[in-house]
């Protein structure tokens, strides 16, 4: 997984920014990369305990494999789903154009 | 490209699967998994990606991946997360893919697949994994605008990687038919790639011969049928090596095959570097999967083609090149066995089942399962055959009209008065008139042209409309010009 990087920098906060196809305006960045300098300044903090003993895990509550079973529960109605599109056409979510 | 070009390069292909798991609902929540419905009818809020929505894993949909595991010879992990893929792109409403990181479904199997040479080759299953699908876009190039539809957000989605060990298109043609029908056997999908129920991307590379390094790969998409796979993979194969021949460089790209200019060409989108800061899915708890549960879907695997094509052989003395068309459709594989459960001969069974029956299936577009025939049926045409009651053109007829009508084979054979002509004296008549009406053959077959005795049972098995009894007329007219 991705490592933490020690420090932020504008093109760090400019490159996720544009993979989460945020826009960044003004001061936005010089902010951001504070921020987030700061939020891992936290994160390094963790980095430091001790953690030989515990038991490494990818979530956070003790309980596994929770199922539902293969039955069919009914869906919304095409003019429900569409509803909460900004742009509807003949019942399909209109997006700007891709590719 | 010379010879020694060819010569001196190797193909490197390894295959990306994808494969519709055809569960009734849907991975994460309760909307139907169908295809073809209405835009946008099968959402719901769990798929749409609403706020505050929660996935919850089908307990079918990872029973038919452990099938599926264990079918490629793969080890299952005992221990399965799942993780959160991001991207954004309009077909996934979340802005991320649930899908599977670092602990898949499975690891390390393999599929044994007899390539065109007849040489069976070890092909290695490097990973496969569970996976949500994305929507479907459609894009209109007039209102300059794309549209979605959502139904197939969330239909479970396994993906099946091949390790690099595929050497030529052909081989990887052939290793994808082996995987769909073991696939098919298992009865987790309808492995249709033309409705896209099973997609495959395509990793090729080139290297010089002798060299163990893998080279510098394209990704090759929009393969929609089998045998665009093997067609852009042939294109594909012929570029690099000229690339590489003329002192040139392979770039890593993805690569889309044009199925109209039979060209590939790099992707046009924006190349950005994928980044989909994978992390564990904070939605989905883990999922430890027990031995007992899976040594039950073990027990539930049926027989699979290859174990059925080598029994098969065995049990019942066919040849590979019949066993390999029998096993080729699960359906058909078990009408042959009934029919060699009530008549011995399977040989015939065989050319009855790859020739006429088949034949009939391909001109009705249709399968087995869809068509009035039963096994006994079959074997019943058969036997009238073998008593001399049907000809073999006759025969063929009546399985014909068995299809169409649904009646039974005795049914059939007296509405259409089908069964052959051997009342000889009858037959007399129509013998006298041939040799009448074929003069100059006949003094061929007085001039020692015995061959030609074969024409004149075509005229007279025509003037029956095929219902005589051939080896009758031919001793008949043996008999009347009074020739051995």
């Amino acid at each position: 997984m991705t490592k933490i990087a020690k420090n932020i920098t504008k093109e760090d906060v400019q490159y996720i920014a544009s993979l989460s196809r945020v826009h960044l305006q003004g001061d936005e960045v010089e902010r951001l990369t504070k921020d987030l300098e700061n939020i891992l300044g936290y994160v390094h903090k963790l980095e430091k305990l001790d953690v030989r003993a515990v038991e490494p895990t990818s979530h956070v509550l003790p309980i596994h494999s929770v199922y539902r079973e293969d039955e069919v529960r009914p869906s919304l109605q095409q003019a429900q789903a569409t509803a909460l599109a900004v742009e509807a056409h003949n019942g399909f979510f209109k997006v700007p154009k891709v590719i | 490209m010379n010879q020694t070009t060819l010569q001196k390069y190797e193909t490197v292909i390894g295959l990306e699967v994808h494969l519709q798991l055809n569960t009734r609902t849907k991975i994460f929540c309760g909307c139907a998994n169908v295809f073809g419905k209405d835009a946008n009818t099968q959402t719901c809020p769990v798929c749409l990606g609403l706020p505050g929505t929660l996935p919850v894993l089908n307990r079918k949909a990872l029973e038919y991946a452990v099938k599926i595991a264990l079918a490629l010879n793969c080890k299952v992990n005992t221990f399965v997360k799942f993780d959160r893929k991001n991207y954004y792109y309009p077909d996934l409403p979340k802005g991320y893919q649930i899908s599977q990181y670092d602990k898949p479904i499975a690891h390390d199997g393999h599929v044994l697949v007899t390539m065109a040479d007849g040489t069976v080759k070890k092909i290695g299953v490097k990973r496969a994994h569970l996976e949500e699908d994305a929507g479907k876009l459609i894009h209109d190039e007039r209102a300059n605008a794309s549209l979605v539809d959502y139904n197939r957000t969330g239909t479970p989605l396994m993906e099946i990687v091949s390790d690099p060990d595929l050497r030529s298109p052909l081989e990887a043609y052939e290793y994808l038919q082996a995987l769909k029908l073991t696939l098919q056997y298992l009865d987790v999908s309808d492995c249709d790639m033309e409705k896209g129920s099973l997609r495959c991307d395509a990793n090729i590379s080139t290297r010089e011969l002798g060299n163990n390094q893998l080279g510098t790969k394209a990704e090759v998409k929009n393969l929609n049928s089998f045998k665009a796979v093997r067609a852009a993979l042939e294109f594909e194969e012929k570029r690099q090596r000229d690339v590489l021949a003329s002192g040139g460089r392979i770039v890593q790209e993805t690569r889309l095959w044009d199925e109209a200019k039979a060209i590939t060409a790099p992707m046009r989108s924006k190349e950005e570097a994928h980044d989909y800061r994978y992390f564990p899915e904070p939605d989905l708890v883990p999922f430890v999967i027990e031995e007992g549960a899976i040594a039950a879907v073990r027990g539930a695997i049926p027989e699979l083609p290859r174990q059925k094509l080598e029994r098969f052989i065995k049990e019942y003395g066919l040849c590979e090149y019949d066993g390999n068309i029998i096993v080729a459709d699960p359906d058909i594989a078990a009408f042959f066995e009934a029919c060699a459960g009530i008549y011995r001969d399977t040989k015939k069974i065989c050319n009855w089942l790859n020739g006429p029956l088949l034949q009939e299936l391909n001109a009705r577009k249709t399968g087995l399962k869809d068509i009035r025939i039963t096994p006994e049926d079959l074997v019943a045409i058969i036997r009238k055959v073998d008593e001399n009651v049907l000809s073999n053109l006759a025969a063929k007829d009546t399985l014909k009209f068995v299809l169409e009508s649904g009646k039974s084979v005795e049914t059939v054979v007296q509405e259409k008065g089908l069964a052959q002509v051997s009342d000889s004296g009858a037959l007399e008549g129509i013998v006298e008139e041939v040799i009448r009406a074929n003069g100059n053959v006949v003094q061929q077959i007085r001039d020692g042209k015995e061959s030609a005795v074969g024409f004149l049972v075509g005229q007279a098995m025509r003037r029956t409309q095929g219902k005589a009894n051939p080896k009758m007329i031919g001793e008949i007219i043996k008999k009347q010009l009074s020739v051995q």
